[in-house]
């Protein structure tokens, strides 16, 4: 085999006294008190800093406290945020742990080789680090050109290093929520109604009378907004109809759970259209004044009958004609869920195109209860000389396809990073910002062999992930409650802006994003595109622009703005121009038809498990977001490792016991690293099993995470690739129970 | 004054936010809690049922915790709330044992802890964090003598129940079903 050019580095190789330190600042992490004080609670500082939640893509806005010691105490919603309307979710409330983290990184690291040949990495000064970036990139920017870099990125941080980038003469910015999250309801919205749906998602819940949740398990997917909402929704009498093969959280609050098998929704979602047609229970008015393709569609549904979906879904006809009758009675005031996390089986955009669908035919696109119209403020960016226009991006190694996605896509740019002679571009430097790709991106070994490929790859993070083992430079990040960040600036009912600043100073040797990506920007002679002094310089330049200022928002951290372009919903007869090339809202998906996709879903099916293997199913738990926060002190103390749902039925056949740790198999014949516990449950299907991701961390430095539970992501070895926008698809994996390793068999 | 707290469990989702707000808020050390959630799961695939409880001190009426202290450190407050006088524990733990909840643990600094109903913050008109916090709103906190206040009007509303009754323990968190 030949040799690796980066062998995997265990940041726990490092310094003992790093380790020290860190022991003790977890036990200053609890502030002290006196016993005697317990009764009558002292008060907390009276100073509050305002931030936004970095711990995941929600953003609530809210309150840092600290206590009388001047150390971070909690943090708290803010009343005025739509987003969350005081109230944090678990894991904003537990952002705390974030920063307390002992585990945290603390210093950059530059990777070496030693005499003997073997690679660990070295603690640097920031300018040297800094220096090793710098030089990396330009190296690549000669022998290869700017567009051979590439920047992957979750989170705040993104932006200042996309600006780098850009400026560097790159334009290959491409995020994981897009091409292995929400890409395909995008670009199934944007045929549809000429317009996606963004973050957070315009659903008028808290209006509604029947929610519909599609595999979406609201509740333990913590998106606070519309969590909020759901319960508002519950208090009024609104019924949910959710569609899960398992008995998830929502689905013991729904009036109707449909126990789906595996991979059908789509049947379910054309027979849905089907009886609401032939019934002509659709909004006549508003299909007739808005849509465009109803005659074609009513004649491709014809046969998609519940009797024909029963076969498939396993839903009895009955079931499914009340139900389709729920939502109709509901109409305008229903939400088929689009969901967020909907790369499952590759036919991705078109299971969202009949969502879209339903959706229409419904009435509920801009009516309330239903989707309202989205605005958001629009602030300016601080000046910048224009950026240059590359050659050539990720897409010229895509040979023509996925035409139709309206972003990067992060798989992509992994592709283009193995060589191959078809690709024209083939990149060669990586900037990866707080996102763990190793445990982000299906295929580890794709992956992997992709960062084998790279000149250079520098990874920016607040903990040791595992993709940082694989960096040439690790540049330890402060955590949002240490810095400042760019105004949020989202979309909602009403604009809005909301501020973070820092509740502290970074500790250890840790740094903001955007003062690694000016210092960078210095370095390489792009300094002009970061103009300004200071952050506070900046955000005040910017507030002024839309009316406030620094000094307001450190005093009210949001602020929402009057509507500007019209109304929350469509008025009544409202002349709409929607953004398709029919100008209507296209039942009919013109723009697929142009591109050689199907105008209109169809039902293709999904391969089954062989005797012995089961769907592997995953979902959120509401403690944690993604794999970032599984060593959270705070939200380990909670959940600290995934468990394995088992049906009863399939546990007896396997003779498995609750709490029994088995590991796991897929049909490529990948076993799981670490095993897992199994849970018996009656919530999950006999065909499936399910668990929560982001567990079964394999860097021993994360020491809370460590080995707890079996990573899902590690078993997603075959990738269902959505032809339209390149999703990656990752339910088509199937595992299997193994009692121990082969390896422990040897030993 | 009697403060009582109702819990909807047809709106919780075991989110688990009630235990870290309360961690945060009152200190508890990580690896202990003052609150916690039980989920009850009935029935047979596909025919089922889930019960979620954010479950915590009941605050009773009839505490087997204050009667069995031998040195007074855990005594009734205004409202009906129960407290420990960390300086007046001796940590001998007759009083977790004596609780029907399981609502009291070891503090590791040698005294016996447990919900407050955040009374700090009640003083300051606030709620208890739990209940400030919660995402589904489905905590109701206040004064059942007061015929007005959130907790006594959802009462008067909803179906509830509370906790092992038969233990005559007359507990003042409600759970509406």
């Amino acid at each position: 085999m030949a040799q690796k050019r980066r062998d995997f580095i265990k940041i726990s190789s490092l310094s003992a006294a790093g380790l020290i330190f860190g022991a003790q600042q977890l036990r200053s992490a609890i502030p002290p008190y006196s016993q005697t004080e317990l009764g009558d609670f002292g008060p907390l500082s009276s100073q509050r800093t305002p931030t936004y939640c970095e711990v995941c893509f929600w953003k609530c806005a809210g309150w840092v406290y600290k206590n009388q010691e001047g150390a971070i105490q909690k943090v708290v919603g803010n009343d005025n945020d739509s987003n969350c309307n005081g109230r944090l979710c678990p894991r904003g409330t537990g952002g705390v742990g974030m920063y307390y983290d002992e585990d945290r990184l603390k210093n950059p690291l530059i990777r070496v080789k030693g005499k003997d040949g073997k690679q660990t990495f070295r603690e640097a000064s920031w300018d040297e680090a800094l220096d090793v970036v710098a030089k990396g990139l330009q190296k690549v920017k000669e022998e290869h050109g700017a567009e051979c870099t590439a920047l992957l990125t979750h989170g705040s941080g993104g932006h200042y290093f996309g600006t780098l980038l850009k400026a560097f003469g790159s334009t290959n910015i491409a995020a994981p929520s897009y091409a292995q999250c929400r890409g395909p309801r995008e670009v199934g919205f944007i045929a549809t109604f000429g317009e996606g749906l963004n973050s957070p998602e315009p659903t008028d819940i808290r209006d509604t009378r029947c929610l519909v949740l599609i595999g979406s398990h609201l509740g333990e997917n913590m998106h606070n907004g519309q969590v909020q909402e759901m319960s508002d929704a519950i208090d009024k009498g609104a019924s949910i109809i959710t569609v899960d093969p398992r008995f998830s959280t929502v689905a013991s609050k729904s009036k109707f759970w449909l126990p789906i098998k595996p991979a059908t929704d789509i049947a379910l979602l054309l027979t849905w259209i089907h009886e609401i047609i032939e019934n002509e229970w659709y909004d006549k008015d508003y299909v007739e004044r808005y849509t465009y393709g109803l005659d074609l569609l009513k004649a491709h549904v014809k046969n998609y009958t519940p009797e024909w979906a029963y076969g498939i879904t396993t839903i009895k006809p009955e079931v499914i004609r009340e139900t389709a009758r729920e939502m109709a009675n509901a109409a305008p005031s229903v939400i088929i869920h689009p969901g967020r996390h909907v790369t499952w089986y590759g036919d991705d955009t078109q299971r969202l195109r009949a969502v879209a669908i339903l959706n229409a035919l419904l009435g509920s696109w801009g009516r309330r209860g239903g989707f309202y119209v989205p605005e958001k403020a629009s602030v300016p960016s601080y000046p910048h000389p224009e950026f240059p226009k590359p050659q050539r991006t990720w897409r010229d190694a895509m040979g023509g396809k996925y035409k139709l996605a309206d972003l990067a896509l992060a798989s992509g740019v992994c592709d283009a990073t193995i060589p191959s002679p078809d690709l024209n571009c083939s990149i060669k430097a990586w900037i990866v910002n707080g996102t763990n790709l190793i445990m982000t991106l299906p295929d580890q070994r794709k992956t992997i062999e992709a960062i084998q490929n790279l000149d250079f790859m520098v990874v920016v993070d607040t903990m040791p992930m595992e993709i940082t083992g694989y960096a040439d430079v690790v540049l330890p990040e402060c955590t949002y409650l240490e810095r400042w960040d760019d105004l949020r600036v989202v979309q909602g009912r009403e604009p809005n802006i909301a501020l973070r600043m820092p509740a502290a100073e970074p500790k250890y040797n840790t740094k903001p994003a955007y003062w690694m990506a000016k210092k960078l920007a210095d370095k390489m002679g792009l300094g002009d595109y970061f103009a300004w002094n200071s952050m506070e310089e900046m955000l005040d330049w910017q507030l002024k622009e839309v009316g406030s200022s620094l000094e307001e928002m450190k005093r009210i951290g949001v602020k929402n703005l009057p509507r500007e372009y019209g109304a929350l919903y469509f008025r009544d007869g409202e002349e709409i121009e929607f953004n398709t090339n029919t100008g209507k809202i296209e039942l009919y998906s013109t723009a697929l038809a142009a591109e050689g996709f199907d105008p209109m879903p169809k039902y293709t099916p999904h391969m089954e498990p062989p005797a012995g293997y089961y769907h592997l199913n995953y979902g959120r738990a509401p403690q944690h977001t993604f794999s970032r926060t599984s060593n959270n002190p705070n939200l380990t103390d909670l959940m600290d490792e995934n468990t394995l749902w088992v049906n009863p039925k399939v546990a007896k056949e396997w003779g498995l016991k609750n709490g029994q740790p088995v590991y796991l198999e897929n049909q490529d014949g990948v076993v799981s690293d670490f095993p897992i516990k199994v849970r018996v449950t009656e919530r999950t299907r006999f065909d499936s099993v399910y668990m929560v991701h982001g567990f079964g961390h394999a860097n021993k430095k994360l020491s809370r995470a460590f080995g707890k539970g079996a990573s899902d992501s590690q078993l997603i070895t075959r990738v269902l690739v959505d032809p339209i926008m390149g999703g990656t698809g990752m339910r088509g994996n199937f595992v299997t129970f193994r009692f121990e390793k082969e390896s422990e068999v040897k030993s | 004054m009697r403060y009582a707290m109702a819990i909807d469990t047809k709106k919780c989702v075991g989110c688990g936010d009630c235990v870290v707000a309360c961690q945060t808020e009152n200190n508890v050390p990580i690896g202990y809690c003052r609150d916690w959630i039980v989920e009850v799961t009935d029935g047979t695939y596909p025919q089922l049922e889930i019960e979620i409880r954010s479950e915590r001190c009941n605050h009773c009426d009839n505490s087997p915790c204050v009667r069995c202290c031998p040195t007074g450190a855990s005594h009734y407050i205004e409202g009906g709330i129960v407290k420990v006088t960390p300086h007046k524990c001796i940590g001998c733990g007759a009083c977790i044992a004596s609780c029907p909840y399981d609502a009291r643990y070891s503090h590791p600094d040698g005294y016996v802890d447990k919900c407050t109903f955040c009374d700090h913050r009640i003083k300051q008109g606030q709620q208890p964090a739990c209940v400030a916090v919660c995402p589904t709103k489905c905590m109701y906190f206040g004064d059942l003598d007061d015929p007005n206040s959130d907790v006594s009007n959802v009462l008067k509303k909803r179906k509830y129940k509370t906790l092992i009754p038969e233990a005559g323990t007359k507990p003042q968190v409600y759970y509406l079903i």
